[in-house]
């Protein structure tokens, strides 16, 4: 009897949370696949199904000649989509390593700091995260506008004397993607750091290595995880972001979570949002996939 | 290591700088008497008054805390039973998947999540509003508090449970009679993250919703659109607060929880 309870606990354990990303998560991609292949109808919801899940098997094959790649050759045509997705991963690129090169330093100090005050400022880089995203993206608009705080500020100081446009072109972009993702990137470079045996810093230094040698040849190569970890944590979302390139970048800024979202809300085209999506999913399956691994890898070692 | 240069200090002070001065300000205009919101004019508590009379506003908040209290309990307790299976379970069919889907929906972007559920809140014919919206979130935030979980159950000395299940209890009652107790404070943490990140959630909300349920994320969003309004810093503000004291409440709770444990065990071992 507690065998048989005991079994029965243990598939429950994995059996529910198994099933609930099953039908949640996974399910839903295959979803957005099969609409990104059927054709646009003026109707709700506004796609002619290419065939309908309790169809059968027949029903699936007879549908399945109706497949039509017609939103995907769209998608080649238009050199819209191409530009958006291209500009997205110049974007999340350039701000990943604007982030990693401010985030750095923060590891490192926070790394450093006598150990009695470390847990305040690890709470301190984890607070921001747990306020509202929309809060802290729309509190730069306020200091970026022409006639915003910085503006005033650096003019009062003479440093300037013409406004900066900085809201509404990509460097309002960098910045809010960042500010926005910056804990993420210090968390896991942090605690590579922290683990680290720094006796190898001071063997280094005591055979001679300038700080600096150390640091590049030693320190570096050893928080390589967390860096890689912090990378793919800000790079994944960034390339799909949707709130940032919409509330600080410009009408002509170009990303693909922007196209996507105006698909679905402006243009009310469903399959070209899948299509759109599909890509997206595609571009990123590669960067995912090492982002498991790597978080799966950590686990491993917490054994 | 005692060498806390000013070159680590430098970078710690501008890097939190950097993450609070926005914080700070978008508070300190909140206060703010004129409408612009970039020019100080004097204190004024006012716009806090009209945010009281805005009844659209009032309502989408209510929805919103709604929508995370339930999403919130059910992701911990899915994220918590995700957690066990990946680190009591090392072996079982179609693991790699599992621990995929765990991971995956961290760095997923938002837009094709929210795309996803919305085709097949559609293709099941569900009615979209409150319980779809709810539903989203659960999916998403389980996963954060598999992770948060997941961390402590990996540092958990096994050999308590074990001795547990020697003696003779079940499964179950050693899972509530001894592992809980000891990762409760990581369920609770993983509660507060389940539920701030439903609080704050835009773009999931807003493929799933449907008419009837709007959210305040929603809401602030379609204002914000518009332009930078004090009345919107109010809202900010009293959003910020709520997360600040909440934080600060599960963070003091933990600290004297975990004095005690120590207290605890030192008094176990002194008998």
């Amino acid at each position: 009897m507690a065998r048989v309870a005991s079994a029965l606990f243990s598939r429950l354990v994995i059996i529910i949370p198994y099933a609930w990303l099953l039908f949640f998560f996974l399910i839903p991609f295959f979803i957005v696949f099969r609409i990104s292949l059927s054709q646009t109808a003026v109707a709700m919801p506004p796609y002619t199904p290419v065939f309908d899940l309790f169809g059968g098997l027949s029903g699936i094959m007879e549908k399945a000649r109706e497949f039509s790649l017609d939103n995907y050759v769209w998608l080649t045509e238009d050199v819209l989509y191409f530009n958006a997705y291209v500009s997205s991963v110049i974007i999340a690129g350039i701000s990943t390593i604007l982030t990693l090169m401010i985030a750095y330093p923060v590891a490192y100090g926070m790394a450093k700091a006598p150990k009695s005050i470390r847990p305040t400022l690890l709470m301190l880089v984890i607070l921001p995260f747990w306020t509202s995203f929309l809060i802290r993206v729309y509190a730069w608009i306020a200091i970026l506008k022409p006639e915003g705080l910085l503006n005033q500020f650096l003019m009062s100081i003479n440093v300037i004397d013409q406004p900066l446009i900085i809201l509404n072109t990509n460097w309002a972009i960098y910045i809010g993607i960042v500010y926005s993702y910056l804990p993420f990137m210090v968390l896991p470079i942090y605690s590579s750091l922290e683990k680290m045996d720094h006796t190898l810093t001071e063997a280094a230094l005591d055979l001679g290595c300038t700080p600096f040698a150390a640091f590049w040849q030693v320190t570096f190569p050893l928080s390589l995880a967390g860096v890689v970890a912090g990378c793919l944590l800000v790079f994944i979302p960034a390339v799909g972001e949707f709130v940032i390139p919409d509330l600080l970048g410009g009408s002509e800024t170009l990303m693909i979570g922007k196209t996507l979202w105006n698909e679905f809300n402006a243009n009310r085209d469903w399959p070209v949002s899948s299509a759109v999506a599909t890509i997206l999913l595609l571009i990123l399956v590669i960067p995912i996939v090492f982002f498991q691994n790597a978080q799966a890898k950590a686990d491993g070692e917490g054994r | 290591m005692g060498n806390w240069s000013r070159f680590n200090i430098a970078s710690i002070v501008l890097g939190f700088g950097f993450l609070y001065l926005p914080i700070v300000l978008l508070v300190i205009f909140s206060f703010n008497e004129s409408k612009l919101v970039t020019v100080w004019a004097g204190f004024s508590t006012k716009w806090y008054a009209q945010l009281w009379h805005n009844q659209a506003l009032l309502d989408a908040a209510w929805v919103t805390i709604r929508v995370a209290l339930i999403s919130a309990t059910c992701a911990t307790v899915l994220g918590t039973l995700a957690a066990l299976a990946l680190v009591r379970y090392t072996r079982f069919r179609g693991r790699m998947l599992f621990s995929g889907m765990v991971y995956a929906p961290l760095v997923m972007p938002e837009v094709i999540t929210g795309l996803s559920l919305l085709l097949l809140f559609v293709a099941i014919g569900l009615d979209r509003g409150f319980w779809t919206i709810t539903l989203a979130h659960i999916t998403f935030t389980m996963c954060f508090v598999a992770v948060v979980v997941q961390s402590r159950l990996l540092s958990f000395d096994q050999s308590i449970e074990e001795a547990a299940l020697d003696l003779g209890a079940t499964p179950v009652r050693t899972f509530f009679a001894i592992t809980l107790p000891v990762i409760a404070p990581a369920v609770f943490s993983g509660w507060v993250l389940a539920f701030t990140l439903s609080l704050d959630d835009l773009v999931i909300s807003s493929f799933t919703t449907g008419p009837g349920a709007t959210t305040l994320p929603m809401k602030i969003y379609s204002q914000v659109r518009l332009g930078v309004t004090p009345e919107i810093n109010a809202i900010c503000t009293i959003l910020i607060g709520i997360v600040a004291i909440g934080v600060i409440v599960a963070s003091v709770v933990t600290k004297q929880r975990e004095a005690q444990r120590e207290r605890d065990e030192r008094a176990a071992f002194a008998q």
